[in-house]
């Protein structure tokens, strides 16, 4: 079919994609086995700071996830730089930005249950990602909704930035409201210095680097599906006419 | 721009005055839902009272789904919406119309609200200009968010359904912060609200410039 070459990102992308993903998967199986069996458990929190390895990658996932997404999203209404990658870029970027956010919460919520005594506690940051988490699914099912692709993606485009402002908004009120989490300690802001040492430090990095590939991995897939999905919907019809036409003749 | 929205806004009222939706329908719907909240946390007013702020507010919210629901269901009859687009009034104003009528309602709704968790929870009403202040603007952020929603979720399919899980979400700041004013004044102590009132206000006049803004294109689209 002709529609394939374009829908197909090149072979030299096609190879790139494929390696960023044996990365992202290398750099995830190491991230475990540092985590889980080389570097020692904490002074304070014994095994439980192996999940810490894990959830602050997925916080930082999330959060860049839905940067982007706002990033792309005002670029798309910016009549200068409006095109439809735009569009896609925020979708892919979003849905898996609410993968995430959903993957913190759970990580959160486990590592909570230990440690403050509860699945659940109502401090700002876990407030907020559980707003965020039900803000962004309704931003995909706006997305869901069919229409005309310019009519769609403007209108998600405005109703992803309605959301990203509301985000600081959130956090604020809900910080004036109780504060409990425990503040981010990998570096103080005073002294510059680390606080997590060696082995753990090494491995919280490698962390953030292989949950950031996972990331690009996931969202690049996700916008060629997109993408295919338009094309489907714009040549779809006409690859069904010609095939009837096509049944006519033999017929 | 502000004569467009006035007559904007004077003509969803007087659909509302002749139609008494609102009335009918949207202030019972409110007083059900302070009915259910009162059964839900039993008859104890040593209970209910210290909750009447958020019970107020959560009653306020969830009717502004329905007035905003209204708000757009009178342009969709006999094709209104493509009378408002053809008028040639200035989409800001037709937006600050809109979320001037809605404010209105849910004001008045408030007002009956009040004497409810009055009555009902027994709510001590006190420290009345932080009550109204808190009212005024909160109730203008929910117009302002309703109401831009209102337009991107109208015309689709799935409009019932999406607008609540589009809407909630946004005005959370605004139940948390109308919440803690109202529990201050309530409390006797108004003057604890003042970092309240003024995320209200940030509030409002955020999302009041966003959909000045905004409002045109998302109704070209519908």
């Amino acid at each position: 079919m002709s529609t394939q070459p374009r829908a197909l990102p090149s072979d030299r992308a096609a190879v790139a994609l494929r390696v960023l993903g044996v990365a992202a998967l290398v750099g995830v199986a190491a991230t475990a086995w540092l985590g889980l069996f080389v570097t020692p458990p904490d002074e304070y929190m014994g095994n439980l700071v192996r999940l810490l390895y894990v959830h602050p990658p997925t916080a930082w996932v999330a959060f860049l996830a839905y940067g982007i997404a706002s990033v792309a999203s005002l670029l798309y209404l910016w009549p200068r730089t409006r095109a439809e990658h735009f569009d896609r870029l925020a979708g892919a970027s979003a849905e898996v930005g609410v993968v995430f956010t959903g993957l913190t919460l759970v990580s959160g919520s486990i590592w909570g249950r230990p440690t403050w005594g509860a699945w659940w506690v109502w401090d700002p940051l876990l407030t907020t990602t559980a707003l965020l988490f039900v803000l962004y699914l309704g931003y995909l099912a706006l997305r869901r909704v069919p229409g005309e692709f310019h009519v769609r993606a403007r209108r998600s485009a405005i109703a992803a930035l309605i959301a990203f402002i509301d985000v600081p908004i959130v956090y604020f009120s809900v910080e004036w409201w109780r504060s409990l989490h425990q503040a981010p300690t990998v570096l103080n802001p005073t002294t510059h210095k680390t606080y997590v040492h060696g082995s753990m430090a090494w491995t919280l990095l490698l962390g953030f680097v292989s949950f950031t590939l996972v990331y690009i991995w996931l969202m690049a897939h996700r916008y060629r599906l997109a993408k295919l999905q338009d094309l489907e919907d714009t040549e779809g019809l006409e690859i069904a006419l010609a095939e009837r036409r096509a049944e006519a003749v033999v017929g | 721009m502000l004569r467009d929205a006035m007559l904007v806004a004077g003509k969803d009222l007087r659909i509302e005055i002749r139609s008494r939706v609102g009335l009918n329908q949207i202030g019972p719907f409110a007083i059900a839902v302070l009915l259910l909240f009162g059964l839900a946390l039993g008859p104890d007013r040593q209970v209910l009272a210290p909750a009447s702020a958020g019970l107020f507010w959560v009653a306020v919210l969830l009717s502004t789904v329905l007035a905003v629901q209204r708000s757009y269901a009178i342009e969709s009859a006999d094709a209104a919406r493509d009378g408002l687009r053809l008028s040639g009034l200035d989409p800001a104003g037709i937006f600050l119309g809109k979320a001037g009528a809605v404010l209105a309602q849910l004001l008045v709704l408030e007002a009956a609200l009040t004497v409810g968790v009055a009555l009902l929870y027994g709510a001590h009403l006190s420290g009345g200009l932080v009550l109204v202040a808190a009212c005024a603007a909160g109730t203008l952020g929910l117009a302002a968010v309703g109401t831009l929603y209102g337009v991107v979720a109208s015309g689709l399919r799935t409009r019932e359904t999406l607008l609540p899980l589009l809407l909630l979400p946004v005005v959370a700041p605004v139940l948390l912060a109308a919440t803690k004013a109202w529990d201050a004044a309530l409390a006797g102590a108004p003057g604890r609200a003042g970092g309240w009132l003024d995320v209200l206000v940030v509030f409002a006049v955020l999302y009041v410039a966003i959909g000045i803004v905004a409002f045109g294109p998302l109704l070209e689209d519908g």
